[in-house]
């Protein structure tokens, strides 16, 4: 091999085109220049390029995301990994995170959902986590009806069901259950569908590893699958908006390969187990270029790579290539000097490829090579410190201010038998079981409520007394049209899920998708959003340990509406005591748990399902939620279980009481009978918004007996809540029975609510 | 008493087995890795579910013909306790100790949920502790159990029917049957009765807080292991 040239030559001159087509502009590519003081090689203005990238440089997001404080803080602190871990005592942590794959599944569904999968997994892997369970949240674009043309009806079906089976296909392959999750539709996700995937891992606290190389000499080893073409500028894929030739981008979705992630799981926990590992970290987004930048950049360190040393799939691939190609299950390690042998024994016994590619350097640059030319040399810090970030202005829609004036009068009583009926229906609101039946839930055997047993999945990992409640949760419509009220809402809502289960509220992760960053009424959304999410974040003490950002959802139809989503960890104390909707099958007397609200707009039909699907009409403002109340709930209802008041609880959500009670009825296989208590129901003289109004922190609850009734009202009234134990109870007849504040009855039987929850979507799949 | 659980790479409920037995049954387990080529010391092999070498050929394909599998023959021979679940089911009838086969579901899609087993089978080493239907979940996408007519026949004369799919009234109706297997078979055992082959999972029932334990009444017969030794 001769001495690699001191000079870098541009492999093609560098036009305006060439670094447009990157996704640069021409104010960052003069930036660049500066930076350097000379022209990039070819490579290396690539690597900017995905390093610059939103997905990765998080250009316009990062100025908003320093609202969330724990975010804040490690940027300037000591770097995000320990932030991202949650103690939950006994020497144990949990971390998690979200990740969004949504354009590379517009194109190619099944693989880029079942990577996005894979991604994330990977992401918890590298902190030395073991990956316990999968979450994911999805939207789709209408599935039924006429709002859009039958083909696009017919798109979004094909894409629903081939979502699905990739994050069914990775998931259940590497042997991570998927416990929870949602689905949403609506007509703007139309060719831009929602993929976000979470994952949570658990690690001893004394083995969180590090993404941050050190040690001058120390190999740098390559991990995994081989590099192939797949997935050149992903990144930069994901930061752009899908239009015509976004079908044409179809190569520069990755092929994912389960079994070679289950291998990366087994052999890289046996790995560090080894101690030889010093730092560890995937090669996801941008591959070699992010894992080395990055590597390199944290620890302030230099590194070399020999890229004729990467394992190829494609023997001539280029240096360009192999830089930018984001090939799944791979990752990039540095062990200590001498100590390498053991990392590589472990990965050969599983079969998997580890190769030292290079190593530590003294000098603070990444230096790469390829046929014994040099590709790159370059001060990794140019390229994740120097990232331009923009601050955009934000503009307030008109639409938020007529739905500011939305007047409820203006829409006539909706018949409250029908609308029930209608609302179960609704693929949004209905049974998902089509959905979860596909998703391994139980493998690791620590499952303990499942999908559609409570409002959050349960674990009871073994090795500790412990239980872990995750939800992952978001409201578009709500968001969409008062995104501050939205993102706070969003964070409200998933903690008192996991607080249904009688678990603690402990952390948040967020999946942030929206439309064009750089439409000025995006902007505002996203800004808004941001703000609700920390705010609530912060008055419901559970930090933003972790995010993802995913810009540009946008297709022919439009910007999809705004989409935060909460990914929300509970802690309970005692497993065992966790509860889920309630006991099937058997007596039951339910009682209801309400945060008093001193202002009420809209009468609660502001921003309703109600208003969406029986009165065609999106308008009017969600209720915003008194955060110091809420929080009190979860407590109580931490305490309720814990204590055994409660047996089962069930928040009232999208559709609001009447929904809730029929869930809980179909739930439990039983016919119920209710009655509504006169102080919960004072906020409007309106029966329709009385039974569907969306008014936040209510919560049935099953309650376990007399005792336990009256302690639960006494720590109710002491917290400021609202509280009746004789909302209703289970009957006989599998009938739904309500009794409204006027005294107006209304009947559903028990098979005909069951049959519009669970019938909507498989007769909608069916083919 | 030692169970050996099989590790192919891409098994994924190898740790499940692992502690279901060590933790929940505390009886011995210890893994075994497929390139190893004895089984000496242990009393009994438990072939896990998953994905064994990525399943990209036919599910069980490539696993059947692993080195550790000769063993494994030998242990079916002697006569000795073999279990399969899942994917462990799909090795063992890959590698011809069990008769049949397992197609893609009839539904076409992978399904997780608990089922009710009857068992039918109440002599066999691995069924005779059983004596009412169990509640055990099921995940697999090629679960659909199918023999020519002759085995079939052979199966039921021979009473190696472990166990079939019923509803929660104990009746072996088609919507009882999750994935379309031939007669609501579940599980079968070989010949001599000592393999046994079943596609739901009992090691993921022998937790209560994971809602049943129903998983123990098979695997319990483990325990006499060392009784009848």
């Amino acid at each position: 091999m001769t001495a690699p040239r001191a000079i870098i030559r541009p492999m093609a001159a560098i036009t305006t085109e060439v670094y447009t087509s990157m996704g640069l502009i021409r104010d960052e590519y003069a930036l660049i220049l500066k930076l350097l003081g000379r022209e990039p090689s070819y490579t290396e203005l690539g690597m900017f390029a995905v390093m610059w990238s939103e997905h990765c440089g998080y250009k316009f997001s990062r100025p908003v995301l320093a609202a969330f404080k724990k975010y804040k803080e490690a940027l300037e602190g000591e770097g995000l990994e320990n932030a991202g871990v949650v103690d939950i005592g006994d020497g144990l942590g949990v971390t998690m995170k979200v990740e969004s794959h949504n354009h590379p599944s517009a194109v190619e569904p099944y693989q880029g959902a079942a990577t996005g999968v894979g991604g994330i997994i990977r992401d918890i892997l590298t902190m030395g986590a073991r990956p316990i369970a999968l979450l994911n949240s999805l939207r789709f674009g209408p599935i039924e009806g006429d709002e859009v043309p039958a083909e696009v009806i017919d798109r979004n079906r094909y894409l629903f069901e081939h979502i699905v089976a990739g994050i069914a296909g990775y998931g259940n392959c590497v042997g991570v259950p998927t416990v929870g999750g949602e689905v949403g539709f609506h007509k703007r996700y139309s060719g831009n569908p929602l993929v976000n995937a979470m994952c949570v891992g658990m690690l001893k606290l004394d083995e969180i590893t590090t993404a941050s190389a050190s040690g001058a000499g120390n190999p740098v080893i390559y991990l995994g699958s081989a590099t192939g073409r797949d997935g050149i500028h992903g990144a930069t894929f994901a930061s752009a908006e899908l239009d015509e030739e976004s079908e044409s981008k179809r190569p520069n979705v990755q092929i994912g390969d389960p079994f070679a992630e289950k291998l990366l799981i087994e052999a890289t926990l046996e790995a560090l187990q080894t101690g030889a590992i010093v730092a560890i970290q995937d090669m996801g987004a941008a591959g070699l270029t992010c894992s080395t930048i990055e590597m390199a950049s944290k620890g302030k360190v230099g590194m070399s790579v020999n890229l004729d040393k990467v394992p190829m799939r494609e023997a001539d691939m280029s240096g360009y290539e192999l830089m930018l190609s984001e090939s799944q299950e791979r990752m990039l390690a540095v062990a200590h000097k001498g100590r390498e042998h053991e990392v590589l024994n472990v990965f050969h016994k599983w079969g998997l490829q580890a190769v030292v590619i290079g190593e530590v350097t003294g000098d603070g640059l990444v230096t790469v090579t390829r046929f014994g030319e040099l590709e790159a040399k370059i001060d990794p810090t140019l390229l994740t410190d120097h990232c331009p970030t923009y601050q955009i202005p934000a503009a307030v829609p008109a639409y938020h201010k007529e739905a500011a004036a939305f007047k409820p009068e203006s829409v006539p009583e909706a018949d409250i038998r029908k609308s029930l009926l209608n609302l179960l229906a609704q693929p949004e609101i209905a049974s998902k079981r089509w959905v979860f039946q596909q998703y391994d839930q139980e493998v690791q055997t620590q499952t303990m409520v499942r999908p559609a047993q409570g409002d959050a999945a349960v674990m009871a990992p073994r090795g500790t007394g412990k239980g872990l409640a995750l939800k992952i949760d978001g409201n578009s419509r709500w968001t969409y049209l008062d995104p501050y009220t939205g993102g706070q809402l969003a964070v409200a809502e998933a903690a008192r899920n996991v607080a249904c289960t009688g678990a603690m509220p402990r952390a948040v992760t967020d999946g942030l998708n929206f439309g064009n960053p750089q439409d000025p009424e995006v902007f505002w959304q996203f800004k808004e959003a941001v703000q609700g999410i920390a705010d609530a974040a912060e008055a419901m003490g559970t930090p933003v340990i972790s995010g993802n950002v995913s810009f540009y959802n946008e297709s022919e139809l439009g910007e999809v509406p705004p989409t935060p989503l909460i990914g929300m960890l509970g802690v309970h104390e005692h497993a065992d005591r966790a509860i889920g909707l309630g006991i099937p099958g058997g007596k039951c007397q339910l009682g209801l748990l309400w945060c008093p609200l001193r202002k009420v707009p809209h009468e609660g039909l502001g921003a309703s399902s109600l208003l969406a699907y029986v009165h065609g009409k999106e308008t009017g403002l969600p209720v915003p939620p008194d955060l110091e109340k809420e929080l009190a709930l979860c407590k109580l209802l931490a305490e309720a279980a814990d204590s055994g008041w409660i047996v089962g609880a069930h928040d009232c959500s999208d559709g609001g009481f009447a929904v809730a009670l029929a869930e809980m009825a179909i739930a439990l296989g039983s016919g119920l009978s209710a009655r509504l208590p006169g102080e919960a129901f004072n906020y409007t003289s309106r029966a329709d918004a009385r039974l569907f109004g969306e008014l936040p922190g209510r919560v049935l609850v099953s309650l376990a007996n007399e005792p336990g009734s009256k302690r639960l009202e006494a720590r109710a009234r002491e917290m400021g809540l609202g509280f009746v134990s004789n909302l209703g109870e289970s009957t006989e007849p599998g009938v739904l029975r309500v009794v409204d504040t006027n005294e107006s009855v209304h009947e559903w039987t028990l098979s005909e609510l069951q049959s519009a929850y669970e019938r909507s979507i498989p007769s909608l799949m069916a083919h | 008493m030692k169970v050996a659980v099989i590790r192919f790479p891409g098994s994924n409920c190898d740790q499940d087995a692992f502690h279901s037995i060590n933790d929940d049954l505390h009886l011995k387990a210890e893994y075994v890795w497929h390139e190893d080529t004895s089984l000496g010391g242990f009393d009994a092999v438990f072939i896990p579910g998953g994905f064994s070498y990525g399943d990209y050929l036919r599910c069980g394909a490539m696993a059947s013909c692993a080195p550790i599998m000769n063993e494994v023959a030998r242990f079916v021979k002697e006569g000795r306790p073999v279990i399969g679940v899942c994917n462990g089911f799909q090795v063992l009838c890959e590698a011809g100790l069990l008769p049949g086969a397992l197609l893609l579901n009839e539904a076409q899609k992978f399904v997780c949920k608990d089922v009710f087993l009857m068992p039918i089978n109440r002599t066999s080493f691995w069924t005779q502790g059983v004596d009412h239907a169990l509640r055990i979940p099921i995940a697999h996408g090629e679960g659909r159990y199918v023999c020519d007519t002759e085995t079939l026949e052979r199966l039921k004369d021979g009473n190696k029917i472990a166990f079939r799919y019923v509803n929660q009234e104990g009746q072996a109706t088609p919507e009882a049957n999750p994935n379309g297997s031939v007669d609501n078979i579940a599980g079968v055992l070989n010949e001599q009765g000592n393999v046994l082959g079943v596609m739901p999972h009992p090691e993921r029932a022998t937790r209560a807080i994971c809602g049943s334990t129903d998983g123990l009444q098979i695997l319990q017969s483990l325990a006499r292991i060392g009784v009848l030794a």
